[in-house]
This record gives C-alpha cells, structure tokens and sequence, in this order.
C-alpha cells in the first residue's frame, strides 16, 4: 500500500466507486420502479472504469497500443450501438445472447494474450501455477462461452432451425472437454509458449461450445442463454485474478451468481432440470404424445369477434407467436375495444412465454399495456374456469395440457396456463405445425377450442375489425 | 508498470463476498424483470473491457497485439450493446401515471 503510486491509487479507487455503482445499478434494476435508473448507474461505473484504465499506460505510454485500444473501443462499441438501437424489440434475446458472446470472447481473448506470453508471474516473482491454472480455466469457460452463445444468437435468428443431435453426443462432448482441459493443463508446464498448442486449446474450446449448444432445442435457449451468460461472469472473475483486477473480480463474481440464480429461476419455471436441459435430446422421443381425439376446428374472424365482443370475460395468452408478428399494438388495440364494450379483459403470461421470461411483458409493456391487467401463471390459473373466451396468440406449449395428463410427454410436470379449462378457446395460429418443441397440442383438438389460422397482426387486425362491427 | 498480484487468501475472501452479494441481489426479483435483469448482468461483466485494454496495453508481440485489438472490440462490443438494449428495454417500465 505504502508504496502505490498516485496514479496506482488514482486507478484501483476509481475501479472501487465502479464496483460500488454496478452493485447499485443492478439493485436498482431488480425492481421495476427504480429499475430505469439503475442502468444508468452501472453505464456510468463502466464509463469511468474505462477512462480510468487509460492511466495504466501513463508512464510508459506504447502509442500504437493506446491507438489500437481506442480504435478498438470505437469499432466495437459503435458496431453494438448500432445494432441494438436498431434491434427490434421482439430480437432483444437473441442480441443479449450475441452481445453476452462477444464479453465471453473477450475474456478468451486476454487468456489467449496470457497464455502465449507464457505462465503468469506470481507474488514471489516465481510462474504461478495457481494464476497460470485460473487463466487456462477462464479462457476454456470464455471461448466455450463465445461459441455456445454464438449458435444460440443463430438458433434464436432461425439461421439454424433443426438442432444436431447424434448418437452418444455426451460422451464426445464430455471427451472433447476434457481433452481440452488436459491440453490446458500441459500449457502450465514448460509448454506455454508452444503456440501450436495454445491455438489447439482455444480451437477445442470453441468446438465443445458449438457440440454443447447444437442439440439443445429452441425451446430451451433462455436457460442457456442466461447460463452462458453467467459462465462469462465467471470467465471475467477468472480473468480478473490473473490481471489483479478488482473490479473484475466483483464484477464478474456478482454476474457469475445473479446469472446462476436467474437460470435456475428460468429452468425452475419450466420445470425442467439443468442437467435435462443441457444433456438430454429434448423433444426426440415422445413427438406423438399420446392418442389424439377430435380434429382440428377452423373459425372465421367475424365469429371469433362476436364472441369476444358479447363475452363478460376475456383473457389473452400471447405467446412467442405475437413476437414474431409484432402483433402487440394490435392486441392492446383489441382489447381496449373490447374493454370499451364492457368486457373483462387480462392478459396471462406464462414464466417462460416467448423466448425469455419477462419477453412478453417488456412487449405488451412496449405497446401501453398497464402492469394491472397483466398475471402471472400463479395469479390467474384459477380464472381460466370462469372465463368465457381465451384468446391464444402464438402461444403452444405453455397451454398444452399433456403437461397435466400425460406422464410420458417431454414437458409433463411443466406449470402451464390452463387456457382448456375455458368455456372457448379461440387459436391463432400461423399454420397446422407443431410448436417449438415439436408436441402435438391436445389443446387445439379439444371441443370447446377454434382455430384462427393466420399471421397473428392480420388476424388480430380482422378480430378488431369484428368487435367494431358487432 | 508492473501488474501485482493479488493475494491468494484476499482474492478468494473477495470471491467469495460478491458471490453473495449477486446472489441477494437478485433473490428477490419479480418473473417481469428477469429479461432486462439478465440483459443488465451481461452489460456489467462488460467490465471484461478493462482487461482487454491492460492485454493490449501491455502486448508485444503482433500476434498479442491481433488477438488483444479482437479482445478490446469484443469487450466494447460487449459493453456498448448490453447497455443499450438494457436501456430501450427498462425505457418501457413506465408506472401508468408517466404514460403519454
């Protein structure tokens, strides 16, 4: 401490308000009335942070670094804010994921950097073995980060819309893993400047990201997301270590078990465990789900619009559906029409409609609906039975009722919305296919249920058109 | 300048208080905020940025130099992206009272 230079106490303070305004900031975030805010508090710990950081090169300043640093920070930083202002908001998951990406890269990045100089130096001035272990560790998790995140920003864009799978995929991916963690390990021994050898490192690194990520299903990308996502956290706490960085430390520590917490919140909420979400081939096996009776019942707008318009109570499912079809304004368009007619009007959303938990709510947010006429699964269950018109909008497996009835199905045991439970359920539905598990939905072939064929922004903009004429 | 290593024990004490802290940060959160919360939590461990600005900073060799400037674009990438997206989508978290 006695003898840090001014500008070493000028840094590592600067790092500690940053820390201490991250913490806020997300404090902040975890609640919706404060939450607008908080971002700004963590954007202005970055900002210092990284202006701070410059001072780090003030005695001995290497100009074509500094230039490569702020070229850098300029070519990246104006590349993200373009594309997330431009990002529509039914994309953001997928733009969390490529950004979450691009942090995990970064981490395997300063690895890389580390690594080709050789094993780190310790206190003792002696190559440490535990720094030189902590790097190998945060690059492997960095650059298994990148790639995972990179193919689910794919899966989620629909670039890549049937996911890999081949027999006996755990054991290559388990070996492929621990291939790279021996090479790893070898890198701490005298072989650390053997370029060929670090280069193989990342290159596995990022092929166990890619197999890891490929077999898992659409359906199930917001679990992974949020865990990759939390792997970064630990890559940059990791990283950290290795470049005595506090701030990173906190930083990535503090994102690594928030983000821990929020998959399982995610995967608690799809009653699904992590393990079955990463290792077991979901969706392959009970695609039939059990004997269908019934068919399905087509329904024309205006019918579905008279119904809604002389029901006492109506509830909207949105689903991922009305995302893709940017049908929000329209929805809310609806039901403040039928809300002006009398009818009672709520929206239900299930903990992990859309592609993340809360996507729904930040779009019918988007579109004014007001917080009181949105419920959670919890809240609004036991309604479905006194309700007289259920509209679904894009919405499949969170109101397929398998989920209740039958043991085999692959989402038995999921919380769902019980939409069935409805005097009429009336369906918009793009197509006859499957949802995005590939389940058959029992709930389309039941009585009581209509099918409204149809991108969901026109059928919903022939529902209104209906309302108005009835 | 030289960086100086942490020591081993403070380092895991450090370790140990933040994963803590993230866990009761988050404990309580409300199913509505997990999207802009996890977008929140990827901005912040775009603090990677610093790290990638010390690697550059200190590169000498070309190859360190190549794979540092990749680091440093990703971080902002990393960084600059997480905020934004954070923002536009908490911009939405209006109480009814500040709707237009």
């Amino acid at each position: 401490m006695e003898d840090m230079t001014f500008t070493e106490f000028l840094i590592k303070t600067t790092y500690f308000v940053a820390v201490i305004l991250f913490v806020i900031g997300l404090k902040r975030m975890s609640s919706p009335r404060t939450a607008r805010g908080g971002v700004v508090w963590a954007g202005w710990g970055m900002v210092l942070a990284t202006l701070v950081t410059f001072l780090y090169f003030w005695h001995d300043p290497d100009w074509t670094n500094i230039g490569l640093i702020v070229l850098g920070i300029g070519v990246g930083g104006a590349i993200a804010w373009w594309t997330g202002k431009k990002v529509a908001m039914t994309d953001m998951p997928q733009m969390i994921a490529l950004y979450n990406g691009m942090g995990g890269g970064a981490a395997g990045a300063i690895a890389a950097v580390t690594l080709y100089k050789g094993v780190p130096i310790g206190a003792d001035g002696e190559p440490s073995l535990t720094i030189g272990f902590l790097a190998v560790l945060g690059g492997l998790i960095g650059a298994v980060s990148f790639s995972g995140s990179l193919i689910a920003f794919a899966k989620l864009q629909g670039w890549m819309t049937k996911p890999i799978r081949f027999k006996s995929a755990n054991q290559v991916n388990a070996a492929l893993l621990v291939a790279t963690l021996v090479i790893g390990l070898f890198l701490l021994g005298n072989y650390s400047t053997h370029i060929v050898l670090v280069s193989l490192f990342f290159v596995l690194a990022l092929v166990v990201g890619v197999t890891l990520t490929n077999p898992i299903g659409g359906a199930d990308m917001p679990v992974v997301i949020s865990l990759y996502n939390a792997l970064t956290g630990l890559a940059v706490a990791f990283k950290g270590f290795v470049l005595a960085n506090e701030a990173m430390i906190i930083a990535g520590t503090v994102v690594g078990a928030a983000g821990t917490l929020l998959t399982q919140l995610m995967a608690k909420a799809m009653n699904r465990s992590l393990a079955s979400v990463l290792f077991s081939a979901f969706g392959d096996e009970a695609v039939g789900g059990g004997e269908i009776s019934g068919s399905m019942k087509p329904i024309e707008p205006s019918d579905a619009g008279v119904m809604m318009a002389y029901a006492e109570r109506v509830i909207v499912v949105p689903g991922y559906g009305l995302a893709v079809a940017q049908a929000q304004h329209k929805v809310w368009e609806l039901a403040q029409l039928l809300r002006e007619k009398g009818v009672k009007v709520s929206f239900a959303i299930h903990p992990v409609a859309g592609r993340m938990p809360g996507h729904m709510n930040v779009l019918l947010a988007e579109a004014g609906v007001p917080y009181d006429l949105i419920f959670d699964l919890d809240e609004i269950n036991a309604d479905f039975e006194k309700t007289d018109v259920v509209l679904v909008i894009g919405a499949n497996d969170v109101v397929n009722p398998v989920a209740r009835t039958d043991p085999s199905s692959p989402i038995y045991g999921m919380p769902i919305l019980n939409a069935d439970k409805a005097k009429n359920v009336i369906v918009n539905k793009r197509g006859k296919g499957k949802g995005f598990s590939g389940i058959e939905n029992h709930l389309f072939y039941l009585d009581n249920t209509r099918m409204l064929y149809g991108d969901a922004q026109a059928a919903v903009a022939e529902l209104i058109h209906a309302v108005k004429a009835s | 300048m030289v960086i100086e290593p942490l020591d081993f024990f403070i380092a895991i004490y450090i370790f140990m208080l933040a994963a803590f802290t993230g866990y009761e940060i988050i404990a309580k959160v409300p199913v509505i905020l997990h999207t802009p919360l996890m977008s929140g939590s990827n901005f912040v461990h775009g603090i990677v940025l610093v790290g990638a600005m010390v690697a550059l900073g200190f590169a000498e060799s070309s190859v360190g130099r190549v794979i540092g400037f990749l680091g440093v674009v990703l971080a902002a990438g990393n960084a600059v992206g997480g905020y934004v997206v954070t923002e536009r989508m908490l911009e939405m978290f209006k109480a009814s009272g500040e709707r237009k």
